[in-house]
């Protein structure tokens, strides 16, 4: 399958999923179970990052116009893909390693540590940003701290089981052939 | 000229970050009931059909606590049919009734037009609820929109062709007119954001005798909702250390995790009121 075609099933599968089966779990008010954004941590190491900034952006304004509150999370998914590309270079295990697989995923970053600390602290920026957005117009600031750290454990929650669940074929690519 | 172009060059990624972050929260701080009708048009056209076809499927799983609602509904307006009320034949006044029948609709004030919900959302701070029903099916901005059971859900602010967008009761820049119904007392109802089925009512002095399940209805101040339509009953009263007032915490009468069928009230006096308002805010400049 090629990458775009792939790209565009999980583009659409990710904010299908997000509306239609998350957003209508009611947990708890400081609970909000969001998994979408993992799209962006499976696109493309060689993806450049103007194009990951303007598909994450693409990506947020799509959830936004469904939420009918634009801008929210387009603002956190264009934060999120401009930090990936630092937090992969501080990651990944040596030099030009990112080359050798397609995406970022527990195998491409040499352990499930590493991919762990790419999800939490992606996750964190992401949810911290939304709800300073949110909190920002709306007071309160505690309450958004604990609405951050509740729900980055549910999204990561979620993120490990999407990785237990979905199996993502990484083909080693080495470039002496 | 040169070196503004190298910087340009140099720092593209940063400046195109800082371009689409400056272009989010543009949106998010312009972004309120009347403006961006462009981007809200297109928008609710495109996810209302999205949204419509999943409803289809949603609908089967809550046929039963409709249809309960419904029933009591109908019961409720059954009761007020004039067959059952007798009043003995001891009147001798004449009445001249000017006004028999209205069969222009002349005197008509409010007239209630069904709509489904298509999407609903109690969990952010901004809860937004879409109708399948648009400017096409005479629905307008500043309407208002109610349960089967005349609970007040909110107001709508966008409408495209098919479709309308309501801001439910149940978000941060919501101010409804209510009104204590024992004592009469008139308040503002917002939402703190917090707890999706409570809601609050401020300004409402402390000389206002308030116990807990007290019934809060609309004030009929506004041209919006008419008067008398229950908003909720009150759960806790507290009162205002620094103000003269008691903040009161209620529990809406709608439901809004199961809101399925609902009224738009079209007030047909609106325009007629609001065009006077106008011209006397006008006269006193």
């Amino acid at each position: 399958m090629s990458l775009l075609l792939k790209n565009i099933i999980r583009f659409a599968l990710f904010i299908l999923v997000q509306i239609f089966v998350l957003d209508k779990i009611h947990l708890h008010q400081l609970v909000t179970p969001y998994l979408y954004f993992l799209f962006i941590l499976w696109l493309p190491f060689n993806m450049s990052r103007p194009v990951q900034m303007i598909i994450a952006f693409a990506l947020g304004l799509t959830l936004d116009s469904f939420r009918h509150n634009p801008g929210f999370h387009a603002a956190a998914c264009v934060l999120i893909a401009y930090v990936r590309p630092f937090l992969v270079a501080l990651l990944i295990p040596q030099e030009g390693a990112d080359g050798n697989y397609e995406e970022p995923s527990p195998k491409s970053l040499g352990g499930n540590l590493p991919y762990f600390i790419y999800a939490t602290v992606l996750t964190i920026i992401h949810h911290g940003w939304l709800f300073i957005l949110e909190a920002w117009q709306f007071g309160n600031f505690w309450y958004f701290l604990m609405k951050t750290l509740l729900s980055t454990a549910i999204s990561l929650a979620l993120i490990i089981v999407t990785e237990l669940l979905i199996v993502r074929k990484q083909k080693f690519r080495t470039n002496t052939v | 000229m040169r070196n503004i172009f190298l910087f340009i060059r140099r720092y593209s990624t940063l400046l195109l970050f800082l371009l689409l972050q400056g272009f989010s929260i543009y949106l998010i701080v312009t972004y309120n009931r009347y403006h961006n009708a462009v981007f809200s048009n297109t928008a609710t056209q495109v996810t209302g059909k999205v949204n419509e076809q999943y409803n289809r499927v949603e609908d089967y799983f809550r046929l039963k606590k409709t249809n309960d609602s419904l029933w009591k509904a109908n019961e409720r307006l059954y009761n007020k049919l004039r067959e059952n009320f007798q009043i003995p034949d001891t009147l001798s006044k004449i009445v001249i009734d000017s006004l028999k029948i209205d069969s222009l609709e002349q005197h008509r004030k409010y007239r209630y037009l069904q709509a489904t919900v298509i999407e609903n959302s109690v969990t952010t701070q901004s809860n937004y609820i879409v109708l399948g029903r648009g400017k096409n099916q005479e629905l307008k901005e500043g309407m208002g929109l109610i349960d089967v059971n005349n609970g007040v859900v909110g107001i709508i602010t966008t409408v495209s062709s098919d479709y309308a967008v309501v801001m439910s009761m149940l978000h941060k820049d919501s101010h409804i007119s209510g009104k204590l119904l024992k004592s009469g007392e008139t308040g503002t109802l917002t939402w703190d954001g917090k707890q999706p089925n409570i809601v609050a009512i401020s300004g409402i002095p402390k000389s206002a005798k308030v116990a807990k399940g007290d019934t809060v209805i609309t004030s009929g101040f506004s041209t919006t909702f008419p008067k008398g339509l229950l908003v909720g009953f009150v759960t806790e009263v507290i009162p205002e250390k620094s103000t003269n007032n008691y903040t009161i915490k209620l529990k809406t009468a709608a439901d809004f995790y199961s809101l399925q069928y609902v009224y738009v009230i079209d007030n047909k006096q609106q325009e007629a009121i609001k065009q006077l308002l106008d011209k006397a805010t006008q006269q006193s400049k």
